[in-house]
């Protein structure tokens, strides 16, 4: 248990506890107000300002909250850790309501005013009529087959498509500019040639009255501070109000002039973004060294900030940011991502426009900040190019190495080179970095969602079936041939890759028109001022309007496919240790009364994250299966498919619906997660696990998660840190998108040792040498256990 | 080509040189050290190894094995060591690797093709391969081939010995390899024929004529309580270090890690009572070399 209270400061460690220890809610102002909204616009506006206005009466009135001792200020909910609903996407049973509340893991309380009220005010007038509705009606039986299968995952069926992060004008700019810009374009439209002339001008009002909405919204906090000052007795909290108020006033309005200004202007848009829908991976300042650097700059040549100031803000910031857990999430949505943490990943380090080194002294600041903070959210990780600093990256690691898992890792060049590859201008992409988990973007200029998990081991069991899911016995793919009757492994190989295309056109097909309805019926007019070039296009977020628009369609489960695949190509083929009959009866059975079988597919099958090319080659075949599958395709926006290979918490829920499988897992457990190696079956170190992972063409993707777990011991000292850098130097070299590192403490190891087989990969330090752990015999590992507990005092 | 028998690949090796290496630990060995932890590597032919935790009693192995050898119902050790002529058969069929064949025949460039493999890594980091054992000495012609190879491909070596072998054949390595790891056990005979077998004057005669023939050694001093641990021994070692004009040296801690090895190659272990040294202790050893201008690191 960590008793120490955590931040640089008094108001700071208040703060961040505040933030800790309230537990999660629901609010149910947000849907009341859109409702009221909806009550009174709806028909008898366009649906862009339908969508304006409804954002407009949200700015108006929701509550104002400014908790005491903050400095910057504004939540989403009433309060810090008060999560509002949206109705709009998804309406919430009474059951849905109870399940929040009583679920043990991310639940959220449910006070009876809001059940109530959901009953009589919200499902009253949306039940069946949210997009949620609209999107499961308009889906073919086919589609509904596979996503009830678990063949892929729906993103846009409980919330907005966003995944997008913000760039350096919502920092250079204020409200003011945007509506200039807007209304340019409105004088502009030709209503005698360009047949979208009403469309745009619907568009670029609603656009015009969220830049009203956000200033009000601020106007509202700046009013709210005065009032604070007159009851405020301690008169050094009276002057922080003050400021506060005169902030408030300022921005978003007109430009920030300064730090605090800069990081509550910020704020206000994240505030917006977040509150007109429930936007995937919430919002991002993202380059935030790179935004703030000037205002630092300055403000210090001025004398008007010093350091710990700056950073006593940035604390504040983050708090900000872990006020607000991920909107409540149901069904097939919350097993694909079960988490509080909406995704928030700040992004340090990486290339300035010119092409130069960006890291810098906010950079360094971010890290202590992190360090100090420990927060779930926001996420951060390290922009890493060619150019940064050994230095920095030794600083970041010295935080990595408290084991929490941040920052990740990335390789600002080869993100770089992905956004060049999908067309984007050298500027954009080095303005670019990396938002979510892992994926790529040309940050302010980009709408590039994710769209969905796909399944692909799920595709294999089908594949080994003939077109047959074998848990609901459903004939839901192609008849592609007994699997039986295959003369060789390539014959498999074929059929996997039909049934991988058949597959990924039904989810295309779905998205397409998941696409259309969101372009008609769910605008985003508010995110589309702060998104390039939705003014200048005059054209929605959600329809088209940026400067670069990507789908992504998520692979799930290389490692669990590969080593699968590598067994039947191994020991059916092969060796012919196995017939494919028996190999799929002892599946059906799920290896009951065949541990030996079982063992011997685990234990003796070449496997994926060891170097050894006869599984790798498996691995970069179903690779390229999956991006011919994908890669090109045309979007209803005008944008393209790319593939990237993350999973959040889904290889869990697509492990749960599929048997067992070749590679020995047993049914129902949960597949490989990134492109990581099955957990425990990399047993040749974290240079082969490295060597494996870069056969992929990491720079075809639009991002790749890669984990590895090493002991404290391992990074203790300076040596460790700097074999560390190398490594990841290595990987990068290698066109490797990011690698995390996870490093286990006494806990993990005791875990390790009941329950061996998943830690297999686990590395530590014995004498004058490294080892795995589970090499180690009972008494050396209780030793072991003993000096990591005393260090992890 | 040239083979040898390898016990070993470890890759992401930290602690035998610089930067990231791999070691190559090539099976054999001359001495025979009470504290070994590594008793798997001494005789140079592979030999079948069993570990109990691994194994589910499936009996695949007892049908295979041609000479009767292995029986489920014993203790610690289902593999008769009378009967088993180290085929390997069974370890071939064992489904959960209970059952191992140490040692593998291997030519210099299937050696090299894993030696390869990691390249990026030592070019990162300015590390490369380390040629360990056992004793690599014991592999002269493999290892002399391994080395050349490594020269060629522009590949950092390092040998890690024992130092026990014709100077002949040291001289010969000498002049393809970046750095040595040296090893002194004791610096009195009798006692360093008791613990390791071999008398320690071919080891001393061969370290002060590689001083003068090659500009990079470490020495590496294995620190084994009530062994070789007293102030006497540790002040003499260093004296002879610092009259050669050697300078950098590891002092390496015992550890009972080698325990559980010899019950799973079926030998007995001479000195399980033996207690590791403790932090302070090996802080104490490194004052008093330290004293002797020796640039001393705990660990490897």
């Amino acid at each position: 248990m960590e008793i120490k209270l955590r931040g640089m400061n008094k108001r700071v460690q208040k703060l961040r506890q505040q933030s800790e220890i309230t537990y999660p809610s629901i609010s149910i102002e947000r849907a009341v107000l859109v409702t009221e909204a909806y009550e009174k616009y709806r028909d008898k506006v366009s649906i862009p300002v339908l969508r304006a206005l409804t954002f407009k009466h949200l700015m108006e009135n929701k509550t104002i909250c400014i908790n005491d001792e903050e400095l910057i200020v504004g939540e989403r909910g009433e309060g810090p850790q008060s999560a509002p609903t949206y109705p709009e996407l998804c309406c919430h049973t009474l059951e849905d309501l109870k399940i929040m509340n009583d679920r043990k893991k991310i639940s959220f309380f449910v006070s009876e005013e809001v059940r109530e009220t959901q009953e009589e005010k919200i499902i009253s007038y949306w039940q069946g009529k949210s997009m949620r509705n609209l999107i499961f009606n308009a889906m073919e039986q086919e589609w509904k087959d596979c996503y009830e299968a678990g063949i892929f995952t729906e993103f846009m069926e409980q919330r907005a498509p966003g995944h997008t992060v913000g760039d350096n004008k919502i920092f250079e700019k204020g409200f003011f500019d945007f509506k200039r810009e807007i209304e340019e374009q409105l004088q502009s439209l030709d209503y005698y040639n360009d047949p979208e002339a009403y469309e745009k001008q619907e568009e670029l009002k609603a656009m015009n009255i969220c830049a009203d909405a956000i200033v009000i919204f601020a106007k509202r906090h700046a009013e709210e501070a005065k009032s604070l000052v007159e009851k405020e007795e301690n008169p050094q909290r009276k002057k922080e109000l003050e400021k506060i108020a005169e902030t408030c006033y300022h921005i978003p309005e007109n430009p920030p002039r300064n730090f605090a200004e800069a990081l509550q202007s910020y704020w206000f848009v994240h505030l917006g973004v977040i509150t007109e829908l429930n936007t995937w991976d919430a919002f991002c300042p993202g380059r935030l060294d790179q935004h703030l650097y000037p205002f630092y700059k300055k403000d210090i040549e001025e004398g008007t900030l010093t350091y710990e100031e700056a950073k006593e803000l940035l604390q504040c910031f983050w708090v900000k940011f872990n006020n607000q857990p991920a909107p409540p999430k149901v069904g097939i949505t919350l097993k694909e991502s079960g988490t509080y943490t909406d995704f928030a990943n700040i992004n340090i380090g990486g290339l300035r426009i010119d092409g130069s080194d960006g890291v810098n002294e906010v950079s360094y600041m971010l890290l202590e900040v992190i360090d100090e903070m420990k927060l779930l959210q926001p996420s951060s990780n390290i922009q890493v190019s060619k150019k940064s600093p050994d230095y920095f990256i030794k600083k970041a690691e010295e935080v990595i190495r408290k084991g929490w898992g941040q920052p990740s890792v990335f390789n600002a060049d080869a993100v770089i080179e992905e956004l060049l590859r999908q067309g984007k201008s050298i500027e954009d992409a080095r303005c670019g970095g990396t938002s979510g988990c892992v994926e790529a973007g040309a940050f302010g200029k980009e709408s590039f969602i994710l769209t969905g998990y796909f399944n692909l081991t799920k595709v294999l069991e089908i594949t080994l079936n003939n077109g047959v899911d074998p848990i609901s016995g459903k004939k839901i793919g192609l008849e592609t041939g007994a699997a039986e009757n295959f003369q060789s492994f390539n014959e498999l190989m074929e059929a996997f890759r039909r049934q991988l295309h058949y597959f990924i056109d039904i989810k295309i097909r779905g998205n397409n028109i998941i696409e259309k309805l969101y372009a008609n019926y769910m605008p985003s007019p508010f995110l589309s001022i702060i998104i390039s070039d939705c003014i200048k296009n005059a054209r929605d977020y959600n329809a088209g309007g940026t400067r670069y628009n990507t789908n992504y369609i998520q692979g799930v489960g290389i490692g669990s496919i590969t080593d699968s695949l590598s067994a039947i190509q191994y020991h059916v083929f092969d060796k012919q240790t196995l017939s494919m009959k028996d190999l799929l009866e002892i599946l059906k059975e799920n290896f009951q009364g065949k541990e030996n079988i079982r063992q011997l597919l685990l234990n003796k099958t070449p496997r994926y994250g060891n170097d050894d090319d006869y599984a790798d080659d498996i691995m970069v075949r179903i690779f390229n299966s999956f991006y011919e599958a994908v890669n090109g395709r045309r979007s209803m926006r005008g944008g393209t498919y790319r593939i990237n290979m993350l999973p959040t918490t889904c290889h869990v829920y697509f492990g749960s619906v599929i048997g067992a499988t070749p590679d020995g897992r047993r049914a129902g457990l949960p597949l490989s997660e990134g492109i990581s190696p099955v957990q425990g079956t990399d047993r040749k170190g974290p240079t082969a696990v490295i060597k494996s992972a870069a056969k992929m063409d990491h720079l075809k993707t639009g991002g790749t998660l890669l984990n590895q777990k090493f002991t404290p011991q391992l990074l203790e000292d300076e040596k460790g840190l700097d074999n560390l850098m190398y490594l990841i130097r290595a990987y990068f070299k290698l066109d490797g998108h990011h690698i995390q590192f996870n490093i286990a403490d006494a806990n993990t190891l005791k875990k390790a040792q009941k329950n061996p087989e998943a830690y297999e990969g686990l590395i530590v330090r014995v004498a004058g040498y490294s080892d795995y752990f589970n090499n180690l015999d009972k008494g050396l590992q209780d030793e072991i256990i003993a000096r990591t507990e005393h260090e992890s005092f | 080509m040239e083979k040898g028998i390898v016990f070993n690949i470890q890759k992401y090796s930290l602690h035998d040189g610089p930067g990231i290496r791999t070691t190559i630990f090539l099976k054999g060995c001359p001495l025979n050290c009470w504290w070994c932890h590594n008793p798997e590597s001494k005789r140079l032919e592979k030999q079948v190894i069993f570990t109990k935790k691994r194994c589910i009693g499936c009996a695949t192995c007892v049908s295979k094995c041609q000479e009767y050898a292995i029986d489920l119902i014993k203790e610690n050790n289902i593999i008769d060591k009378e009967k088993c002529n180290d085929c390997g058969i069974c370890t071939e069929v064992c489904p959960t690797n209970a059952i191992e064949l140490i040692g593998k025949e291997m030519t210099v460039s299937e050696v090299m093709k894993e030696i390869e493999k990691d390249r990026v890594f030592y070019e990162e980091s300015k590390g490369g391969v380390t040629f360990s054992g056992g004793e690599p000495l014991m592999q002269d012609k493999f290892l002399y081939e391994l080395l050349k190879e490594c020269k060629e491909k522009k590949i950092h070596t390092t040998v890690d010995t024992s130092g026990f072998a014709s100077w002949s054949t040291l001289e010969k390595i000498s002049k393809l390899t970046d750095l040595f790891l040296y090893d002194i056990k004791h610096m009195e005979e009798e006692k360093h024929l008791r613990f390791t077998g071999v008398s320690n004057i071919p080891i001393f005669k061969n370290l002060e004529k590689l001083v003068s023939a090659h500009p990079n050694i470490h020495i590496r001093m294995p620190i084994i309580p009530r062994m070789n641990d007293d102030e006497n021994n540790i002040l003499a070692t260093g004296e002879f270090i610092s009259s050669l004009g050697l300078n950098k040296v590891n002092i390496l801690p015992y550890h009972c890690v080698g325990v559980d090895k010899y019950k799973r190659i079926g030998e007995i272990y001479k000195i399980p009572e033996i207690l590791e040294p403790a932090h302070e202790e090996m802080e104490a050893i490194k004052k008093n070399l330290n004293l002797l201008k020796l640039n001393v690191i705990i660990g490897g």
